[in-house]
């Protein structure tokens, strides 16, 4: 997804001279070929996320589209006051980009891990939060990016996902994709969660259980239309993400479920809300805090 | 550990291995059969990415069994890549985000200082951390607090994620911006075991005290001393049997 992410960058860099990329010191061997071709664009501001972010909002406040880069604590969590006044208060137009959802960072432990991003990202009035799963879908929210008003949190898996969507499926910021079709169940997905809930779809199809994949790569704004709709049909709504199980997705989606008055079926999962003390790889780790597929 | 695990930092490690090995094995009052004894000395490794180097000293010390030291980075491990203060006994502060281990630190020089404790504090920074504006928070209230209890290394090894410290933020001062706000500084070869522990035995005044502890990036290994790839790398077969039979000559 970040290869994705920064080549879809740079080619509106070469069209766009108001894009502007901030990393305080992180992205080596990925950011190195922006900076070759926009040197004057391009700020390596240290190890010091807080001031990287105040940086960013005074280069938007200046009328530039400002990214800034790093893995996803140090991007949302070390800053976040910064991110409030600054960019979010303020309105500005900085496009906050973290690499690592959830467990990709797996053995590195708990600090890089990012399971709480979603929730105090959405808490945030103007900022809108969007968690591609597949690449088509990073490329496409970047694109977006580039025409939007207002603060963006866009939260990055690692690298080489494959695409889920074929090539002229269209998304757009705040529309969630129907993935599969289905009227047994309907499974809500974000981020890289996408491609383990097409494997559970696949693997509920073979015992004949026809699941709707709906992938929901914008969670604010989330799409209430849609969601609205799979309740009118009546449908047991399942939520995935690889984030706590407080505040993401499933919450967005728990929200809208309770307010509308209907009675359908309705769980998520996610994480457990604990931190990791575990050491393994992402897919050790997804085990081992239940990130598993529920028998129907 | 980081060639069985395919993990990175190897660099890191070899930076601060002297310093480790001074502090445990000189320097410091710690009883590995009893972790939590009240008056210890504590030992807070706040560039956490250098874990692997830090597990490898506490079992030296007797801390927990060295093979565990066979379950770092791996699935169903025991050893995260950034430290984990609930992995295993001896580790003082999980770290690993960059910039709080001092914090933490004089917050712990504070609670001895109000206890009449006598545990000494040491905190093992990088340069590159320096850029990290908290912690030159933590370093004025310690100076304003007269916190002698406390002691910062900076392990400057003049490399840091995207390149050299002086090429990213220029901190060739950094003696005189300790100095500035109030600290005592010691300068001192970081791979020198000698001049680490006489530094470290300097009598305190009523000053935190900083040693800036000048080091080369995967020292002791021809190929990846002073390279910013062994930040990221880690050594194949060849390459481990090359490093090890470089350093165990050097013994």
């Amino acid at each position: 997804m970040r290869t994705t992410f920064l080549d879809t960058l740079m080619q509106q860099a070469r069209i766009d001279d108001r894009i502007y990329l901030i990393t305080p010191d992180l992205g080596f061997s990925v950011l190195e070929k922006f900076r070759d071709e926009f040197p004057k664009r391009f700020l390596n501001a240290g190890i010091a996320e807080q001031n990287a972010v105040g940086v960013a909002s005074g280069l938007a406040l200046s009328g530039k589209i400002v990214y800034v880069y790093s893995i996803v604590p140090f991007v949302t969590m070390r800053c976040f006051e910064q991110i409030r006044i600054d960019v979010a208060y303020m309105n500005t137009n900085v496009r906050l980009v973290g690499v690592g959802a959830g467990l990709s960072y797996g053995p590195q432990g708990a600090t890089h891990h990012a399971i709480e991003d979603i929730a105090i990202m959405r808490a945030l009035p103007n900022m809108t939060v969007c968690a591609p799963g597949d690449p088509l879908e990073v490329r496409e929210l970047t694109n977006a990016s580039f025409y939007h008003q207002g603060p963006m949190y866009i939260r990055l898996g690692k690298n080489n996902e494959p695409q889920i969507h074929s090539p002229g499926t269209k998304i757009s910021l705040g529309k969630a994709i129907e993935v599969t079709k289905g009227d047994d169940l309907v499974l809500i997905t974000t981020s890289n969660t996408l491609e383990l809930g097409l494997k559970w779809v696949k693997e509920w199809d073979e015992q004949n259980v026809k699941v709707r994949l709906i992938s929901m790569p914008t969670v604010k704004p989330i799409d209430v239309e849609m969601i609205n709709k799979i309740i009118e049909e009546g449908l047991p709504i399942l939520t995935l993400e690889e984030h706590n199980i407080v505040g993401g997705l499933g919450s967005a989606v728990a929200e809208i479920v309770a307010e509308s008055e209907k009675k359908i079926k309705f769980k998520r999962i996610g994480l457990p809300d604990v931190y990791s003390h575990y050491v393994g790889s992402q897919d050790f780790l997804r085990e081992k805090l239940g990130l598993v597929r529920p028998s129907i | 550990m980081t060639h069985y695990s395919k993990s990175s930092h190897v660099g890191t490690c070899l930076s601060i291995v002297e310093i480790l090995y001074v502090l445990y094995f000189k320097i410091m009052k710690v009883d590995p059969e009893n972790p939590l004894k009240p008056d210890r000395d504590k030992f807070i490794l706040s560039k956490g990415h250098g874990s692997a180097a830090l597990y490898s000293t506490l079992a030296e010390r007797g801390f927990f069994s060295k093979e565990i030291l066979n379950r770092y980075y791996i699935d169903d491990g025991i050893l995260p890549g950034h430290l984990d203060m609930k992995a295993v006994p001896g580790i003082e502060l999980s770290t690993g985000s960059l910039g709080h281990g001092l914090s933490v630190g004089v917050g712990m020089s504070i609670a001895n200082m109000l206890d009449n404790n006598p545990g000494n504090i040491y905190v093992l920074l990088g340069d590159g951390e320096c850029n990290e504006g908290s912690v030159w928070e933590a370093a004025m209230l310690a100076s304003h607090n007269k916190l002698n209890n406390i002691t910062a290394i900076i392990d400057c090894n003049k490399l840091q994620g995207f390149g050299n410290t002086k090429d990213i933020i220029n901190q060739e001062n950094l003696a005189e911006r300790w100095k500035s706000f109030g600290w005592d500084v010691l300068e001192v070869d970081g791979h020198s075991i000698f001049d680490l522990e006489s530094c470290f035995n300097q009598p305190a005044t009523m000053n935190p005290k900083v040693i800036i502890a000048h080091t080369v990036k995967g020292k002791g290994v021809s190929f990846m001393e002073d390279k910013l790839e062994w930040h990221y790398k880690s050594p194949n077969t060849q390459e481990l049997e090359k490093a090890l039979k470089e350093l165990s000559r050097a013994l």
